[in-house]
């Protein structure tokens, strides 16, 4: 090929022509989980210690984390923690070299995903 | 490094919608991916209308049909036309797949082609894939030898070649590195699944005997350890051959020798 050009090539389109799979969503989403739990910690954080701090302050904080949004945040926050919790069990399978044929994949990515829900509203209803 | 947009100079426009076939009944809707490096434009998308009547049952077909009865101007590679050469790989209805043997039939709706992804565009479906060769080139696909030369051959027993099976049939088409986000994003390091897939080949290859030589090349937070087991390459593979697999073998191998 002659150098005709090369310079300014155009990048092809990827994310936005690219089909979403089953195993690539359960990919980002171990990652977007992982940030997110970083977020609810946080807050933990902060309710402990305001509940340091004086009654007051923890008041605040405390009304804030047990409204319905903050009970809509650690829900969410409990789905993420299952959901990467399974998802790394998914990983340490196969870290072995095991379940990576594409109908076994398959199952696993199912399985993380159900089983996620299943245990959260299980955790749920214990805790709540 | 992730960069969710494409350049200003990449960015589609909607192009030029060629006519329809006359008096055909049975016509189906294509969308095609366009750029011409002479015209000094951005890319865009046209569309064209083809005669299913009068057409072969391959997404090739049509191309081929196009480019001979609509539009010569359009620009692919192909050559075998039946999945052994691995020119004719492009994105077809969102994977990475070979025109000439993904049938029209597996898709839905109007048939959307675009070049590979993430891939610097020579001209329309044809991306350029100096970089991935040099990959494939890096690791060494070749047998390594220490001993002495055999007086016939460098035997191999049957199990021993059997582990080759679902290595050895990679026609490097670039469907499976295309596909990968991890390629899109560290291509520039990350050496992508084909690329590794052969080193695993040869890695495993009971003849070779640079084993460790090859791990020691591999052993680099870039090169092997930026997949994540996204698996779109298992999934895109026209040939149904599995890298990911291939990836986490070699992984398992960079342990197995530190323990």
């Amino acid at each position: 090929m002659a150098d005709v050009n090369r310079g300014n090539r155009p990048l092809s389109p990827h994310l936005t022509i690219y089909r979403p799979q089953l195993t690539s969503v359960t990919s980002i989403l171990t990652r977007i989980t992982g940030n997110a739990m970083i977020v609810a910690a946080l807050l933990i954080v902060w309710w402990f210690l305001a509940a340091a701090t004086s009654p007051e302050y923890f008041e605040t904080v405390d009304g804030i984390i047990t409204s319905m949004f903050g009970d809509l945040i650690m829900a969410l926050s409990l789905w993420g923690l299952w959901y990467h919790t399974l998802a790394g069990v998914r990983h340490l399978i196969w870290d072995n070299a095991i379940g990576l044929d594409l109908p076994t994949a398959y199952k696993l990515g199912w399985a993380v995903v159900i089983g996620s829900f299943v245990l959260t509203v299980l955790t749920l209803l214990i805790i709540a | 490094m992730v960069q969710l947009t494409l350049p200003k100079n990449s960015r589609i426009t909607t192009g030029k919608t060629w006519p329809r076939p006359e008096g055909a009944t049975n016509v189906r809707k294509f969308q095609i991916y366009r750029w011409n490096p002479d015209d000094g434009q951005n890319p865009r998308v046209d569309t064209y209308f083809v005669d299913m009547d009068e057409c072969g049952p391959m997404v090739l077909d049509a191309l081929i049909k196009i480019k001979n009865e609509i539009d010569p101007t359009l620009t692919f590679r192909r050559s075998c036309r039946e999945g052994i050469c691995g020119s004719c790989a492009m994105n077809i209805d969102g994977i990475n797949t070979l025109a000439c043997i993904y049938g029209m039939d597996e898709i839905k709706g109007d048939v959307k082609i675009y070049p590979l992804p993430h891939m610097p565009v020579v001209k329309d479906l044809i991306p350029d894939l100096t970089h991935f060769y040099a990959q494939h080139a890096s690791i060494m696909p070749w047998l390594e030898t220490k001993t002495n030369r055999p007086a016939k051959e460098w035997k191999q027993s049957i199990e021993d070649r059997k582990k080759l099976d679902g290595l050895y049939e990679c026609v490097m088409c670039a469907s499976c590195s295309t596909s990968c986000p991890s390629y899109w994003w560290n291509g520039d390091r990350y050496l992508g699944p084909a690329a590794l897939l052969h080193a695993y080949r040869w890695i495993i290859d009971s003849r070779d005997e640079a084993t460790g030589e090859r791990l020691d090349q591999l052993e680099d937070p870039f090169k092997l350890y930026r997949c994540h087991t996204i698996m779109n390459c298992a999934k895109t593979c026209p040939k149904g051959l599995n890298p990911a697999k291939a990836i986490a073998e070699i992984k398992k191998m960079m342990v197995e020798r530190t323990v």
